[in-house]
């Protein structure tokens, strides 16, 4: 898998795919699954990470998700903001399709 | 055309059966993702950035205009209203949902149509000449060989986990449309014995991060001796071909590391063994049995010019600039070869919605004997048009936004998907397509400048084809943002090419200025008749670097 955090990096959120239609989704702070980014709960330091993968885990063993990765983020206050243009992308849709995907609705 | 025979209707639906029960099983939880991608990926289901991805085969670009349809009810019924047409001649649907994949394969099979080879590391579609049985100067129809090459292939076991994918392209002209020698695998028809064709074969050529021009390892086979020749070269390079390194699994690597000269030996003495012996060779019924399918249609006998047409291209100047461009000469008198761009001035190269896959089923079916070709350059093609009917067709396409006269020119780029939908990419291609195709949108200046291919990839995989580009833009990432490295003086014709890279990259707000640079370089240094790539190969790279780089 490609590699979505810098090592200097401290704050990480973590993504992945809905398994039924390959929507990006967020892991949230009560442990669920939102298709907005700003939802995504925000990891301080490796282990904080760590355990958010370790929840991800579980839910594609459930079934729920596929493809879970950690990304680096900066942090507005309680919300996290990507800083790869990929994360930007993902979390809005294509940037020459601005009536698809989640920016579209 | 070619049609389904009872074996081919049968393997189709039966990986139709098969592929609905692996998603079962896979929703079912009885599949893991690590079991199930394997299987998706034979059936040409990716992930992609927003979704997942279904890539359908449209073997060597060949459709009838139902199937277009067809093409046009899946962007209709299952994704957002359109589809991608990409350099292997197939079509990419960018937002599937897993549990309608059974169903838009279903409904593809109806037509004869499917995902396979359009993934994994097998023999991958084989591409061919958009102008294959049409244009003048051929010395046989590739569709044939294509086809047979198809049979053969589909679902061989001994190739079914080959070291990495395998791409094939066959052509029957001396003008190669069909970039064989970046190909694993390049076959062009050649005059054989007794006025049979024959073969002259290429091996080890590529793009990826080691791109390579192929080289010959097989001149003159004879026709019945086709298979029997893939087969030798198949099995040399799935003997030695590297399954350590999957950036060193490719047959060119294999072809670099023992020499061509090398490789051909082996080749030959596999083929000096026989293999499955006289099973190999092609029996010529067999052979006359596929031709068959491609039997040239009923044209009409008429005179090369039409009255109708020559007053047209008098009176309409806009229709005038189309067919300057986007017309090709035809092997039948009083006929014409129709392109059909798909890069509208600042659109998306390659993208058509359903309404216009609708519209060119309607055209092929009522003017171009259903026949549509698909061309690696993400364009269509209507094969068969009368002169008397170019006026109509042109108004036609022009009236679905399909008749941008740019064939060739500089706003007909290859631009693959990049950032804006692939989970691979580092940077974005579609947008600087955008803004190179509106910088020269002025056609006056398009056509001073001439035929120039410019070819646009988001990342290393080449994809967009910039190492054959006469100016290549590969997107990379630094740190998260988007540069771009530029080639110049590739080619994917028969004088094929690898482009060299002119210098450090540029910013997303340089790079339009920086093409634009490398057009005035060359037009301020062309002598009469020449295009980009005359220019380039005469003056060679200096005056480009001086003039990119030198206020910096």
């Amino acid at each position: 898998m490609a590699q979505h955090i810098n090592k200097k990096a401290r704050f990480h959120s973590l993504t992945a795919n809905r398994l039924l239609d390959g929507e990006p989704v967020y892991l949230t702070g009560d442990n669920g699954w939102s298709e907005v980014l700003t939802d995504a709960v925000i990891a301080d330091g490796k282990d904080e990470g760590a355990k958010l993968m370790d929840i991800a885990v579980q839910a594609v063993k459930d079934r729920h998700i596929v493809n879970p990765y950690l990304f680096d983020v900066d942090v507005d206050g309680d919300t996290p903001k990507p800083i790869s243009v990929r994360e930007q992308i993902r979390a809005t849709g294509p940037t020459v399709r601005l009536d698809l995907g989640k920016q579209a609705s | 055309m070619y049609r389904y025979d009872e074996f081919d209707h049968t393997i189709v639906k039966e990986r139709v059966t098969e592929f609905t029960g692996q998603v079962k099983r896979r929703l079912a939880g009885e599949l893991t993702e690590d079991e199930f991608k394997p299987l998706r990926l034979m059936n040409g289901l990716y992930l992609q950035l927003h979704a997942y991805m279904l890539r359908v085969a449209i073997p060597y670009g060949t459709l009838s205009g139902t199937q277009m349809r067809m093409l046009a009810h899946v962007a209709r019924k299952y994704d957002k209203g359109y589809g991608h047409f990409t350099t292997r001649q197939n079509i990419q649907y960018n937002w599937p949902k897993l549990k309608d994949v059974p169903d838009i394969l279903a409904d593809l099979a109806t037509v004869e149509m499917h995902a396979i080879q359009t993934s994994g590391n097998c023999i991958r579609n084989v591409t061919s000449d958009q102008y294959a049985g049409v244009a003048a100067g051929e010395i046989d129809d590739p569709r044939v060989w294509a086809e047979i090459l198809r049979q053969w292939s589909t679902f061989h076991p001994e190739y079914t986990f080959l070291p990495r994918k395998f791409k094939i392209a066959v052509t029957g002209h001396s003008n190669d449309r069909a970039a064989i020698k970046m190909h694993d695998v390049g076959i062009i028809i050649v005059e054989g014995e007794n006025g049979e064709p024959a073969f002259d074969i290429y091996a080890g050529g590529g793009q990826g991060r080691t791109p390579m021009v192929a080289h010959l390892v097989g001149e003159k086979i004879a026709a019945r001796d086709l298979l029997h020749f893939m087969d030798a070269i198949m099995r040399v390079y799935n003997m030695h071909g590297r399954r350590d390194n999957l950036y060193k699994a490719r047959i060119k690597i294999l072809v670099h590391a023992l020499g061509a000269e090398e490789f051909a030996r082996q080749v030959k003495e596999e083929f000096a063994k026989g293999g499955a012996g006289d099973d190999l060779k092609l029996p010529d019924g067999e052979i006359e049995r596929i031709r068959a399918y491609f039997a040239p249609p009923a044209y009409e006998t008429l005179t090369d010019s039409d009255a109708d047409y020559e007053k047209a291209l008098a009176e309409d100047k806009a229709f005038a600039q189309w067919a300057r461009t986007n017309l090709a000469d035809h092997k039948v008198p009083g006929y014409a070869i129709v392109n059909v761009s798909l890069k509208p001035i600042g659109g998306i190269a390659g993208d058509a919605s359903d309404a216009q896959m609708d519209a060119v089923a309607d055209l092929a079916e009522t003017f171009s004997f259903d026949e549509v070709r698909v061309t690696h350059e993400q364009n269509l093609t209507l094969p068969d048009v009368k002169k008397s009917d170019l006026y109509e067709v042109w108004k036609r396409l022009d009236a679905a936004l399909l008749a941008t006269p740019n064939i060739g020119l500089i706003s007909d780029m290859i631009v693959c998907p990049g950032l804006d939908y692939c989970d691979l990419a580092n940077a974005r291609s579609i947008s600087i397509g955008q803004m190179i195709s509106e910088r020269f949108a002025d056609l006056d200046k398009e056509h001073d400048i001439g035929e120039l291919k410019v070819k646009i990839s988001g990342c290393i995989n080449a994809c967009g084809h910039h190492h054959v580009g006469h100016i290549g833009i590969l997107g990379v990432d630094k740190k998260g943002v988007e540069f771009y490295q530029v080639t110049l003086g590739g080619s994917a014709d028969e004088n094929a090419a690898v482009g060299d890279i002119v210098g450090p990259a540029f910013t997303e707000e340089q790079i339009v200025g920086a093409i634009e640079t490398i057009v005035e370089t060359f037009v301020a240094n062309r002598r009469d008749g020449e295009i980009f790539l005359d220019t380039y190969r005469r003056i060679g790279i200096d005056p480009f670097k001086e003039t990119l780089y030198a206020a910096a």
